[in-house]
């Protein structure tokens, strides 16, 4: 039953919280959609915690979704031990960036009085979720080796089972605990998304790549010239 | 030709008298809020002097404004794709420090202190944290400090001039200072527009006013390191970008932003020029001595007919046409030359112009009571204030520029002379005029605006023709510690 809530249930509540929270906010709320920067009131511990945190997150949340939506293709690029290996011993050193730029980032906002001030609840509650997260993963890739292999015949079939909305709970409910929590955790983030600093990740703004440098808005309709 | 309409000023620095009230008058109005205590929309600075934030002018080190790229325009910070590459952590962002931390007193502890031998205190307290900390800066921190080895020695125009020209400008018995006002410039070639990654910054297509969409803004922080004048400051508090908006719902409603209106010099003049929004790259392409002129050459005059037949074709309404003809700044900037951009090397064509100071230049070798004609132009060559100086600030080091606007400036105290004391000859007058390339009237012109004319005159604000915007008519002091017109929502995040 437990099982059935964490790995059947709660990964719809999340996604169900992120979309419809996440609409609710963009609508009511615009002016708070963005994460609050803190770099003007400090800067150089942020440099060493949040270019390595946003870079190497990225690439592992890369990793992680082509796993799961092109599982095949996927497995193709692991079939050679040269490139498992490659992408193993990557994955490890990616995850420990994000772990050790994470705790830099969390000193910071712990030891600066000034970032301190600007640090709220639910950031507080989002780096502890960031941060389980993590480590687990990191655990994860150094305990049970060759998790690039394993997610394809475990998590990628758990997941495409939940998108086709006929949950396979046993794929996760077999797994060590520790791949459980990661799950659950990750479904965790998903649900906090809304509510905290995390809705910065859909505003990325490439569309300024294609815009012109000046912006003019005209009040009335102009006419013709 | 693509005519736009633009709200522009002139600040008239020999007027300006260094007390402030424009700054108190700005944040009293927009930027009393927690997070914009050290935002100064409008502060004035001594020069020489570092400014604010410290150093502001220097782009070695904040890396502000544009810069020509073989024939391209560049934002000196880096391209579009690079901007996006730092969004998560901005190299060239001010930091507090940069500006001050805001803070106040435990005046509490003045009261509630418990009896004792020694005088109860007041400590300072972060007005971020909260906690007690030791106050190293402030706004207005070098006012009036000329000389000092701290602030003055360390203005970025002061370290371009020679050893020998330094150690004049700082001898104790010449020592020379005045007073810079700053607001922001609102650019025809803004770099805050051009770097915001979100596309909240925009310019009015009407009036030229540039603005932060405060919803669209999703404080990347681009455009505080971009604006080469940091203008545009960053609200820690709300994680929004903010800047002068340039009293928009008060000019809405007919009056005069709030820095214009309080000002006790009366040094500011405001009204619209028409320009031409085709020149905007090719003037800002041009060589650092060039701009100023460039920039005048963009600015059409709005009595020519073919001028006004182009702005009616391109949709602007005949009232601002008008009072683009009514616009004292156009004859500051136009017709009589005497008004120069702050920076212009910048390249964004900042719209805020400045009639350099007179004063600290000229009474060197003329102290008081001496003639001024015969000498003046000698005057000038050996100024307490170094030409290079004010050609630094005013012309992209182009110092015929300066000199020329010294001429007309010059001219008119002499034909005021000739004709208050009248101890002049006719020879040194028509001489004086002759240099200054403005006859009788325009010189009379310009010592009327600059001394006899009211309000009205000064400060012609454009019909906004917003009648029928929901915010017609309503009182901007009603609400206050608002997010402005439009936004009926306080500026506080909820979530």
């Amino acid at each position: 039953m437990a099982d059935m809530i964490l790995f059947g249930v709660f990964p719809y509540v999340a996604l169900a919280l992120a979309i419809g929270v996440g609409i609710y906010r963009y609508t009511i709320d615009r002016y708070s959609y963005s994460s609050q920067s803190s770099q003007f009131l400090e800067s150089k511990a942020l440099f060493w915690g949040s270019l390595p945190w946003h870079y190497a997150i990225l690439l592992i949340l890369i990793a992680h979704f082509l796993a799961f939506l092109v599982p095949a293709s996927w497995g193709t690029l692991l079939g050679s031990p040269a490139r498992l290996v490659f992408l193993e011993i990557t994955g490890i050193a990616l995850g420990i960036t994000t772990m050790i730029a994470l705790v830099i980032l969390i000193f910071r906002r712990v030891i600066n009085p000034r970032v301190n001030a600007v640090t709220s609840h639910i950031d507080w509650l989002l780096l502890a979720a960031l941060l389980l997260q993590v480590v687990t993963g990191v655990y994860i890739a150094i305990s049970l080796r060759w998790g690039g292999v394993w997610y394809v015949h475990t998590v990628s079939p758990w997941l495409w089972s939940l998108v086709k909305l006929n949950p396979q709970i046993d794929y996760l409910a077999n797994l060590p605990g520790i791949v459980q929590l990661h799950a659950v955790n990750a479904f965790f983030l998903v649900a906090i998304f809304p509510f905290s600093r995390l809705v910065h990740v859909v505003s990325i703004p490439i569309s300024y790549l294609g815009r012109p440098y000046q912006v003019v808005i005209w009040y009335r309709q102009r006419r013709s010239n | 030709m693509d005519i736009r309409a633009q709200v522009s000023s002139v600040f008239h620095l020999d007027k300006c008298i260094g007390c402030h009230t424009c700054s108190i008058a700005c944040k009293n109005l927009w930027t009393d809020r927690r997070g914009n205590e050290y935002m100064w929309w409008n502060n004035v600075e001594t020069k020489p002097g570092t400014g604010y934030p410290t150093k502001w002018e220097d782009q070695e080190k904040y890396r502000g404004g544009w810069e020509r790229v073989g024939s391209q325009l560049r934002l000196k910070q880096g391209g579009k794709a690079s901007t996006i590459g730092k969004i998560f952590h901005n190299p060239d962002l001010p930091t507090m420090d940069d500006y001050y931390e805001p803070f106040t007193f435990k005046y509490a502890d003045l009261i509630n202190a418990p009896a004792g031998t020694d005088q109860p205190t007041a400590r300072p307290i972060s007005m971020v944290s909260g906690k007690p900390m030791k106050i190293e800066a402030g706004p207005n921190w070098d006012d009036d400090l000329s000389g000092s080895t701290v602030y003055a020695a360390n203005d970025p125009g002061v370290i371009e001039l020679s050893e020998e020209q330094q150690q004049q400008l700082f001898a104790i018995e010449k020592m020379v200072m005045f007073h810079l006002p700053r607001i922001c410039n609102h650019c025809t070639n803004a770099a805050c527009v051009a770097s915001c990654p979100s596309g909240a910054i925009y310019k009015r297509g009407e009036d030229g006013i540039v603005l932060i969409n405060q919803d669209k803004c999703r404080g990347w922080r681009m455009c505080v390191s971009a604006c080469p004048y940091k203008k545009t400051y960053y609200g820690w508090a709300t994680g929004k970008s903010e800047k002068c908006i340039l009293c928009y719902p008060r000019q809405e409603a007919g009056e005069a932003p709030g820095c214009f209106h309080s000002c006790v010099g009366r040094i500011r003049y405001l009204g619209v020029l028409l320009y031409d929004a085709d020149k905007i790259e090719a003037t800002a392409m041009k060589a650092d001595g060039e701009l100023a002129a460039a920039q005048r050459e963009m600015i059409l005059d709005p009595f020519d007919p073919e001028v006004i037949k182009a702005a009616r074709e391109g949709g602007l309404a005949d009232q601002i046409i008008k009072a683009a003809q009514a616009s004292p700044v156009y004859k500051f900037v136009k017709e009589w030359g005497i008004a120069l951009p702050l920076h212009p090397e910048f390249r964004t064509l900042p719209m805020l112009f400045y009639v350099p100071p007179l004063l600290p230049v000229l009474s060197s070798e003329n102290r008081g009571t001496q003639k001024i004609s015969n000498d003046f132009f000698t005057s000038l060559e050996q100024a307490r204030l170094p030409l290079k100086y004010l050609a630094g600030m005013f012309s992209g080091g182009n110092e015929e520029e300066v000199k020329a606007v010294y001429r007309r400036l010059i001219a008119v105290r002499i034909q005021r002379r000739a004709e208050t004391v009248g101890d002049l000859s006719e020879a040194e007058l028509l001489n004086a005029r002759e240099l200054s390339g403005l006859d009788r009237d325009a010189l009379d012109a310009i010592f009327r605006m600059t001394s006899l004319t009211r309000i009205k005159e000064r400060i012609v604000v454009p019909p906004m023709l917003r009648e029928q915007a929901i915010e017609a008519g309503m009182d901007p002091e009603e609400y206050k510690q608002e997010m402005g017109f439009g936004s009926r929502k306080a500026p506080k995040r909820r979530w």
